[in-house]
């Protein structure tokens, strides 16, 4: 059968100025921090003066059917956004083809081009013009667009005066209402309340299942299983797998954890002279490993350099999940510790306990540095280290991931039938 | 307590999404099992084909209008915002050019002596600054527009010339308004306008494709160098110097007016003025110019084409 997407040696290589790393649009927009850990390796095999080439594809090949929902997994760095870039015309492959026989609507973010002066109802017509909806089209829709979002009451304020649910809300409505023959999504599932996340799953299975083909990119591998009928892993700009999606992602998280190499600094790369970051590694079952399983506790390792001692140092970590929020932040304050106390120079390693059971499954990145309390800033070193925290297999059914919140953690209940004195005082008693 | 009540109202919702996975597997297995609508037949030939490199000299026009719809949602977006955001809204339109020619009447007319021939000084002020104004604005909002839409730019894919294209045309929405005020000044100072005012658009034309090939270029240059940002609002001032803005062109002397004609906008902003005043036009004046801005817009075009297939991964 032909195909509706044909993706041909598809390869993209990406130029890093030697300049990059120091400066800071142009590094974070080239590939966002997603890159962060390939980059450090590209490094690390190259040296660090040259000019750093990364190839974030790699003779990608694969085609796919009318009316067939693909999931694209693999870790944060593997390529995945650079490939839906690609299909959605947004930026040219280096070298190889792709050939689509039908019209693209690609959704790598809701809300694009949204302008917080303009109202709702403006906004709906300058979004769906955007993702490449004509006017008539957008009028058609508009009313189910409205409802959808349940934004009725406001569809005339400035969209700078809505809550951000509204906002998400209304953002995801115009592009689930684009009905392109082949649709592209990147994660947009992430936002939301529970109940409307629910609504737009529903809707995406809509849109997969009245013959229009869609390209899934999501960490949430239970949306890739629930929604996609093939899945297909890359790693490293490659595809090393492509099969059913149950069968890809059990690889993928398998593989995860065997393909791991801890990330080495070889040369100065934060801010800062009077510390010096030599190597963050994230450690599990007393092994080095880049996807560590949330039911376990795992540590975060720091070697480094402390050159000049300074009076009063204290070492922290920012952890980030992958859609830049912090998570929690942590330092060697939270050992008792004299503030006034000198850290001696030297080469020193910490290793940082986080219980089992409280991250969800995603990408994180860490920060490391060192500050004077309340003085100054001594060293930074942002994305020292990335890790994608896995849930097992087995648990995909459930439903730990799915909370709403930052974290996920496992609490104790406490629970026992209150005594009818209790009830009546509405006191506690043990 | 409060904190409390939120937190239980915030539980339930945990296991929804667990749900909505379930229904979500119940319907498409529903759906595959029976009632799938087909898919659609496929063209032969591909929609789109995507390859490395960009084909043609210019961006592909045809697209372009394909995507005119979306053209004119930007402009009325810039439009609209411009206005919202503004408490004397479009009355700024009339502002800018009213305030250069005050200062320009007091300044130059009065104090250093210019003079216009046959026509009062404001007014020939006013109308050559209404054009300049025009191109002024299109050419600094459209050598910013693609950094500042740098958002849409990695997210979405449409044709980009939209984008300093767009920029260009929502200028004329202020001139439109600015030049009304002509009306009234030609009225006030008794001049009549004559058989020659069908050419203005001719000449608004002209500085529009200028601005657009200007525009296409520095918006380009401004992805890869963020130096443009600065020295564009310079550069432009010391173009409108070379544009008989403030003096005719003959003021150079004969000698050296043909070197303010290899500036487009010198034959333009001449050729509106004659036209509106109801003057002889310098035809061959107006054919250098609009020859010289052709091939701007051309260059700004081939320009803008070579570098807009790196704007995602270099913006």
């Amino acid at each position: 059968m032909q195909p509706i997407i044909s993706v041909r040696d598809v390869s993209k290589q990406y130029r890093l100025g030697a300049a990059g790393m120091n400066y800071p649009t142009l590094r974070a927009s080239i590939m966002g921090m997603a890159t962060a850990p390939l980059r450090m390796l590209t490094r690390r095999r190259n040296g660090s003066a040259q000019r750093e080439m990364l190839w974030a594809l790699r003779d990608v090949t694969f085609d796919v059917r009318a009316g067939e929902a693909l999931g694209i997994v693999g870790r944060n760095g593997a390529g995945k956004s650079t490939l839906l870039k690609i299909l959605s015309r947004i930026t040219k492959p280096t070298s190889g083809g792709v050939d689509l026989y039908g019209r693209v609507g690609s959704l790598l973010e809701v809300g694009t081009g949204f302008h917080p002066e303009l109202t709702g109802r403006e906004n709906i017509y300058l979004n769906g013009a955007i993702l490449g909806m004509r006017r008539l089209e957008i009028a058609r829709k508009f009313d189910e667009i409205v409802a959808f979002a349940e934004v009725e009451k406001f569809l005339d304020t400035p969209v700078k005066f809505y809550s951000s649910g509204m906002y998400v809300r209304l953002a995801f409505a115009v592009a689930a209402h684009l009905e392109p023959e082949i649709l592209i999504v990147d994660e947009v599932l992430s936002v939301g309340d529970a109940a409307f996340q629910k609504k737009c799953l529903g809707k995406m299975s809509e849109v997969a299942h009245t013959g229009r083909t869609v390209l899934f990119v999501s960490h949430d591998l239970n949306a890739v299983n629930s929604l996609c009928e093939r899945a297909i892993l890359l790693h490293d700009g490659a595809v090393v797998l492509e099969g059913a999606p149950r069968d890809v992602t059990a690889h993928y998280l398998d593989r995860a954890n065997k393909l791991y190499t801890p990330v080495t600094w070889f040369t100065h790369a934060g801010i800062g002279e009077e510390v010096r970051l030599v190597a963050a590694t994230s450690v599990q079952r007393g092994e080095a490993t880049g996807a560590v399983s949330c039911r376990e506790p795992f540590s975060i390792a720091l070697d480094y350099e402390i050159r000049e001692s300074v009076r009063g140092l204290r070492l922290f970590i920012i952890v980030r999940n992958a859609r830049g929020e912090i998570v929690f932040m942590t330092s060697d304050y939270d050992e008792p510790t004299d503030a006034t106390l000198t850290r001696e120079a030297g080469l020193f390693t910490s290793r940082i306990l986080v219980p089992g059971e409280l991250l969800k499954a995603g990408g994180y990145y860490v920060t490391f540095g060192a500050d004077v309390k309340n003085e100054r800033i001594v060293y930074t070193a942002d994305d020292a280290l990335y890790f994608d925290v896995f849930d097992t297999v087995e648990d995909l059914q459930g439903d730990r991931h799915n909370r709403v919140g930052i974290i996920a953690p496992v609490l104790r209940w406490e629970t026992a039938r209150a005594s009818v004195e209790t009830q009546r005082d509405g006191r506690e008693t043990t | 307590m409060d904190v409390n009540t939120n937190e239980r109202a915030s539980a339930p919702e945990a296991t929804t999404t667990a749900d909505a996975q379930q229904g979500l597997r119940r319907e498409v297995e529903r759906v595959r099992s029976g009632s799938v609508t087909d898919a659609p037949t496929l063209p032969r030939e591909p929609r789109v084909r995507v390859r490395p490199g960009g084909a043609g000299l210019t961006p592909d026009l045809k697209e372009v209008w394909a995507y005119r719809e979306l053209l004119y949602f930007f402009v009325w977006r810039d439009v609209k915002v411009r206005y919202k955001q503004t408490a004397l809204g479009a009355a700024w339109a009339l502002i800018q050019p009213l305030a250069t020619m005050l200062v320009f009447t007091l300044f130059f007319g009065k104090v250093a002596g210019a003079s216009a021939p046959n026509v009062p000084y404001p007014l020939f002020a006013y109308a050559g600054l209404v054009l300049w104004t025009f191109f002024a604005n299109a050419v600094s909002n459209s050598g910013n527009s693609l950094v500042s839409s740098a958002n849409l730019l990695t997210k979405v894919y449409f044709p980009r010339a939209i984008i300093p294209a767009s920029a260009v045309a929502a200028g004329l929405f202020d001139f439109v308004i600015a030049s009304a005020l002509l009306v009234p000044l030609l009225l006030w100072y008794g001049v009549a306008p004559g058989r020659t005012i069908v050419f203005a658009p001719l000449f608004v034309l002209l500085a529009t494709l200028c601005a657009l090939g200007v525009g296409m270029w520095t918006s380009a240059l401004n992805v890869k160098y963020r130096d443009v940002r600065y020295v564009l609002p310079f550069a432009v001032q010391v173009w409108m110097f070379a544009s008989s803005v403030i003096v005719p062109s003959s003021f150079a002397g004969a000698r050296w007016r043909w070197l303010l004609m290899l500036n487009p906008l010198t034959g333009i902003i001449e050729g509106f003025r004659a036209s509106v005043f109801g003057q002889t036009l310098d035809w061959p004046s107006v054919a250098i110019s609009a020859l010289i801005t052709l091939a701007l817009l051309f260059a700004g075009l081939a320009y803008f084409h070579r570098m807009e297939e790196n704007f995602a991964d270099v913006v």
